[in-house]
């Protein structure tokens, strides 16, 4: 990265929008391009650059944000159960909904600050999950999860038609919002996510909750009050954790409890620290690296594991699965649990960072070769 | 009143179970400033070294079934009852008080270990990439004792003169209807003897006065020439100890299994913070406070009231006692507060 | 139109395609369009010409029901062994009526994918989905809760692939939450309760009072009102119904209120770890050591599994409860399939692996019976489907709600192993006229056969 300025960023953004519009072909080799996972790229890089909003400008550790999300998706299958299944009054709705959620949520949490912050949103998100599991359970549908129903009202949709014989597909004006119609709704709405960060990291309003990190003390004895502002970071963050729990739902009309459950907070904490806190784009790179672990490599069994090395002569390669076979399949957890440490052990800073250093390492070794002092350090994003 | 009284007799044995594990959580906060998310992890590996120790001990000859002709199905007979009789079969019925000498040097040597080899890179990083760190940690341990021994919990036996149930009522002069498992009485006195042998430490002998005094003022013990890093260094070793001892004591309540950690780390984070950030009393009274009230909340009368009130009760709590007493019950200012 | 064109809509490969030029390519285009209404027509995943064709098994890998989504896959692999010909064939042997051949599935060699439900409902979805649109898979089968199975196959009926369920108990499944593309082989809680009943008046008597904790999910109170229903009919009295969180852990604070409330029978309506754990606990506060109303304290787990006995270890021991089915079953079906599975694996199957096996079967045979993967025609064939020789004696999968019916084993936590295997003694084998109920009852619809 380089010095922020207005071109730079029209470049970042013009370089962003890109790369996510071509994820299917660039994430082929992969194997991670086909709908779903994409989809999931997309909406959890929504919620983990709207978590860095809050954790990366103001330095607030959010332990409940998955209840935001949760909340999102109730409000979207609500929306296609009750009213259409036209996806923008759903998206609306959920990312409302989340929003007045954390204004409750994040005016009594704000009154305390570092772990005690923390410790409030997990406690708030908690007593959503464990009520939506149980006595909620008229409106989530508890464990089974809130699915759509043939017998559901759907007023605006069943007056301009009457109902087919089957569940109806969430559809943006006859645009059926599965597969890769449904992952390009969502790129653009990571496109718009993403800039709407970008302009808030460079806005003053960004600045100063920057400054509000570095030293709320000083910010208000200067006779500042700091908690506004700090309410408007949990709200808008909350918003990006409703609008991605809403896409959920519009990739998929089904919303079940455990994405409010604390597991699911930890995850976009994860995210996070992993790609990098207080990056423009580590947040999304950390979630797609986490989101790609659950999905591909849990995947890989034996039956796999046998075909990638066949090569291999028979002795060796039974030993060649065997050990693989720890890491893979059942034994992802183990894997991501040991890249986190490697991750945050070698790259302090989490990815970009990692890819900053790099970068500099190569910058400085070309000065040097062509003779230019490297003493000043090199401009962080 | 009979109902009453079992629900304090279980508020104080899950009390018990929480302060023992928010008791070693508060000690590496309060002393080395990291949130040790691997804490439950320790836990568990407790419990597992009275699994280990259970399977050690019975160590089978093993008697083909041969009604079964597919597989090999045996009618285990584990060695000690065949070499010593009578006696190899009361020791391997005492084989959970027994794997606490087991789990003791284990503890504290994986304690040590863990405190050197990653944590003391981590004390100058932040708390983000200390809890990022330290989960990662906590994933990798249960997942290679899920490779060891399976998803599947192990049962584990309370030896049998503690099986049934303590008269309770009897002895207080309440009539019959009130007994208490006597292994959960067993477990309440054993938390109460380490919380007191943890405090003791701290209060009445030299070495944990200073470690006090190191986690009041860090610097300036420092500049008084002691060591206080290899103090917090054993300190974590007391906290892994601490930990693993509640693991090991918990396995005839609670059949252990891998994931056993990570249900218990969130509520013991809860029961930290609620006591306040470095403050062992206040840790210890939390565990109790919540143990408690969550029983109370769990009776029929209360749920009939408010239902499902049991399910949230430790979290409301929480939030009540954080936004009336901002550093929670007995937390210091400016610990963990940014 | 020839079978071959059944198989594969565009009728003709690339190959011939290019031979026939640019005039014909109207020809080409034609026996498409003939066969857009046919039953051939287009659908996800059709193997076509393909020379195999992909299973997905979607089981829990991580989390608390891992060891016993090993335990399903171990069943499914052994099932596409024996679908390729390859093993010494288990229940291919003994399966009555059989359209399978033994070399794969309609000449197409059975392959397969797998994935991680985490239990979880999202995960589950997540992974299907990445079966259906990255592996192609044909059908979806596995799965240990009934959560899973319920979200499972809200998706396979939008997607249109067929869905086998495995282990899920709920009534929900092929009740309320019943979708034409969904299929169970494994019984629900009210055949529980029905099977339980006779034995328990048998046992324990007509005046019992019975106190329930039951998981509070929609599994667990559906389980609890097939129970009390009845009891209550076997004249026994309710006195209290309890709900408790999931994963609770320690239910201590829910089990001493039974200790002095009159009741004389606790049921445990917990499945998996909360079983375990709140058995464990029970047991330790002496309820079975206890004398209320002049009767001895019983406690009933309604659902249970070897695994779980496993976990309980001693506290199992003369529990009742029932199952779907267990190894030590006698019949031709069940020897040759523990036979099977034994020699591969060195263990026997879990009720959960001969379930999941059961189904890859008889998804398999239905394909051969509708001559076509086209999922409408194998969901006919395998509608009021009635078949022998799997383990369960005489079964049908009932048409209108995708329920197989069948036998219901009431078993018994042995006392006395012979072998560490050796957990569950059948007490009773309750026939399938003793379980079965009309589909009505508990609503539901199954939706369209295309979709």
């Amino acid at each position: 990265m380089s010095i922020p300025s207005p071109r730079n960023d029209w470049i970042l953004m013009a370089v962003f929008t890109a790369a996510v519009l071509a994820m299917p072909v660039w994430l082929a080799p992969i194997g991670a391009a086909y709908p779903d996972l994409l989809q999931k790229f997309a909406i959890f890089g929504i919620f983990a650059i709207g978590f860095n909003i809050l954790f990366g400008l103001t330095g607030y550790l959010s332990f409940g944000h998955a209840a935001f999300l949760g909340v999102g998706s109730y409000a979207a299958v609500w929306s296609f159960k009750l009213l259409t299944m036209n996806v923008l009054p759903a998206v609306l709705f959920g990312t409302v909904l989340a929003g007045l959620f954390a204004v409750l949520i994040g005016f009594v949490s704000l009154r305390r600050s570092g772990i005690y912050f923390s410790i409030l949103t997990l406690a708030f998100a908690q007593m959503s999950y464990n009520l939506a599991y149980s006595v909620l359970t008229p409106i989530t549908n508890g464990e089974t999860g809130l699915q759509l129903t043939l017998q559901d009202p759907r007023v605006i949709d069943n007056a301009i038609s009457a109902p087919g014989e089957g569940l109806p597909w969430t559809e943006l004006f006859g645009i059926k919002m599965s597969g890769y119609p449904g992952f390009y709704f969502c790129a653009v709405m990571l496109i718009i996510a993403f800039f709407i960060s970008l302009r808030i990291f460079r806005s003053p309003f960004g600045m100063m909750l920057l400054a509000i990190k570095s030293n709320q003390t000083r910010m208000s004895y200067t006779g500042f009050n700091t908690r506004p502002y700090l309410l408007v970071a949990f709200v808008i963050s909350g918003m990006y954790a409703g609008l991605a729990g809403s896409l959920l739902a519009v990739t998929d009309p089904l919303a079940g409890a455990e994405r409010m459950q604390w597991t699911a907070s930890g995850e976009v904490v994860l995210m996070t620290i992993l790609g990098g806190v207080g990056t423009l784009v580590g947040p999304m790179l950390g979630a797609g690296i986490i989101k790609y672990f659950e999905n591909i490599f849990s995947a890989y069994n034996d039956q796999i594991l046998h075909g990638i090395f066949a090569a291999l002569p028979d002795g060796i390669e039974a030993v060649v699965v065997a050990v693989t076979g720890l890491f893979v399949g059942e034994g992802w957890h183990l894997t991501l649990g040991a890249l986190f440490m490697i991750i945050v052990i070698f790259l302090p800073g989490g990815l970009v960072e990692g890819a900053r250093r790099i970068k500099s390492f190569f910058v400085r070794r070309s000065l040097r070769r062509h003779g230019i002092r490297t003493d000043q350090p090199v401009t962080r994003v | 009143m009979d109902a009453f009284l079992l629900q304090v007799l279980n508020g104080l044995d899950k009390g018990g179970a929480y302060a023992l594990i928010a008791l070693g959580l508060t000690l590496v906060f309060g002393t080395l400033g990291v949130v040790n998310f691997a804490h439950g992890a320790l836990f568990m590996l407790g419990a597992f070294c009275a699994v280990s120790l259970q399977q050690l001990l019975t160590i089978s000859k093993k008697i083909k079934d041969p009604s079964v002709t597919f597989f090999d199905a045996f009618k285990e007979t584990p060695y000690m009852e065949i070499w010593f009789g009578d006696a190899g079969t009361a020791i391997i019925s005492y084989s959970v008080p027994l794997s606490i000498l087991l789990a003791i040097p284990v503890m504290l040597l994986v304690g040590l270990i863990m405190e050197r080899g990653l944590i003391q890179f981590f004390y100058k990083r932040s708390h983000a990439e200390q809890i990022l760190v330290t989960f990662g940690l906590a994933i990798v341990i249960q997942e290679l004792i899920k490779v060891a021994f399976g998803a599947n919990p192990i049962p584990q036996a309370a030896p049998p003169i503690f099986a049934g149930t303590a008269p309770v009522g009897h002895w207080i002069g309440l009539g019959d209807a009130v007994v208490y498992p006597w292994w959960r009485m067993i477990y309440l006195f054993f938390s109460g003897v380490v919380i007191f042998a943890v405090f003791a430490f701290l209060r009445y002998t030299t070495y944990g006065m200073v470690v006090r005094a190191g986690m009041a003022d860090r610097e300036t013990v420092g500049l008084l020439g002691i060591n206080i890093q290899r103090r917090f260094t054993i300190v974590f070793g007391i906290a892994a100890v601490v930990a693993g001892l509640a693991g090991v004591m918990y396995t005839p309540i609670l059949p252990p299994d891998y994931h056993l950690g990570m249900e218990f780390l969130v509520l013991s984070f809860v029961v930290v913070v609620v006591g306040g950030m470095g403050s062992l009393p206040g840790a210890v009274s939390a565990g109790f406070l919540l143990g408690i009230l969550q029983s109370f909340a769990s009776m029929n009368e209360v749920k009939n009231i408010f239902p499902g009130i049991d399910q949230i009760i430790i979290y409301l709590v929480a939030v009540v006692i954080l936004l009336v007493l901002p550093r929670g019950l007995m937390g210091r200012k400016g610990v963990m507060e940014s | 139109m020839t079978k071959r064109d059944s198989d594969n809509p565009q009728g003709f490969s690339r190959r011939q395609a290019l031979k026939l030029g640019a005039v014909s390519t109207v020809a080409v285009g034609a026996p498409a369009f003939f066969t857009r209404n046919a039953w051939a027509e287009n659908f996800r995943n059709d193997p076509g010409n393909a020379s195999s064709v992909t299973f997905g098994f979607n089981v829990p890998q991580t989390g608390p029901y891992a060891d016993e989504g090993a335990d399903e896959l171990r069943a499914y692999k052994l099932a596409v062994k024996h679908l390729n010909g390859e093993g010494d064939g288990g229940m291919l042997n003994t399966m009555t009526p059989k359209h399978l051949k033994g070399n794969g599935v309609l000449g197409k060699k059975v392959v397969y994918v797998t994935g991680d439900t985490q239990t979880k409902s999202d995960a589950a979805r997540a992974s299907a989905k990445r079966m259906m649109e990255k592996d192609g898979v044909i059908m979806i089968s596995g799965g240990s809760s009934s959560g899973v199975a319920v979200a499972v196959q809200g998706l396979a009926q939008e997607m249109g692939v067929i869905f086998m369920c495995g282990l899920t108990h709920s009534n929900d499944t092929t009740g309320k939450d019943k979708k034409r593309y969904g299929f169970r082989h494994f019984f629900n809680a009210y055949m529980s309760g029905r099977a339980l009943g006779p034995v328990l008046k048998e046992e324990y008597g007509n005046q019992r009072q019975a106190y329930h904790l039951t998981a509070d999910y929609t599994w667990g109170w559906t389980q609890e009102e097939s129970i009390k229903n009845t009891t209550e009919e076997l004249g026994w009295k309710t006195t209290a119904t309890v709900r408790t969180p999931v994963g609770a852990g320690d239910f201590s604070q829910y089990i001493t209120p039974v200790l002095n409330s009159g009741a004389d029978v606790l049921i445990l309506n917990h499945y998996g770890k909360d079983m375990i754990n709140s058995l464990t606990q029970a047991v330790q506060f002496g309820l079975r050591d206890k004398q209320v109303n002049g009767k001895n304290f019983e406690i009933i787990v309604p659902l249970f599994s070897r695994l779980m006995a496993q976990g309980a270890g001693d506290n199992i021991k003369g529990i009742l409860g029932t199952t779907n089915w267990n190894w030590s079953l006698q019949d031709d079906a069940s020897k040759a399939f523990v036979k099977s599975f034994g020699q591969e694996y060195g263990a026997p199957p879990s009720q959960a692996a001969q379930t999941c096996y059961v189904q890859a079967l008889l998804y398999a045979n239905a394909c051969e019976m509708a001559g076509t993967f086209y999922p409408p025609e194998v969901i006919k064939a395998l509608e009021g489907f009635k078949f022998d020789g799997m383990g369960n004696g005489p079964t049908e999968y009932r048409a209108a709600d995708h329920q197989c019916f069948k036998d219901v084993l009431v078993v018994r936590g042995n006392e006395n192993p012979s072998s560490q295997f050796d957990l569950l003694k059948v007490v009773k084998i309750v026939p399938r006229s003793q379980v079965e109920y009309d589909p009505k009852i508990f609503g539901g619809d199954l939706g369209p056969y295309k979709v």
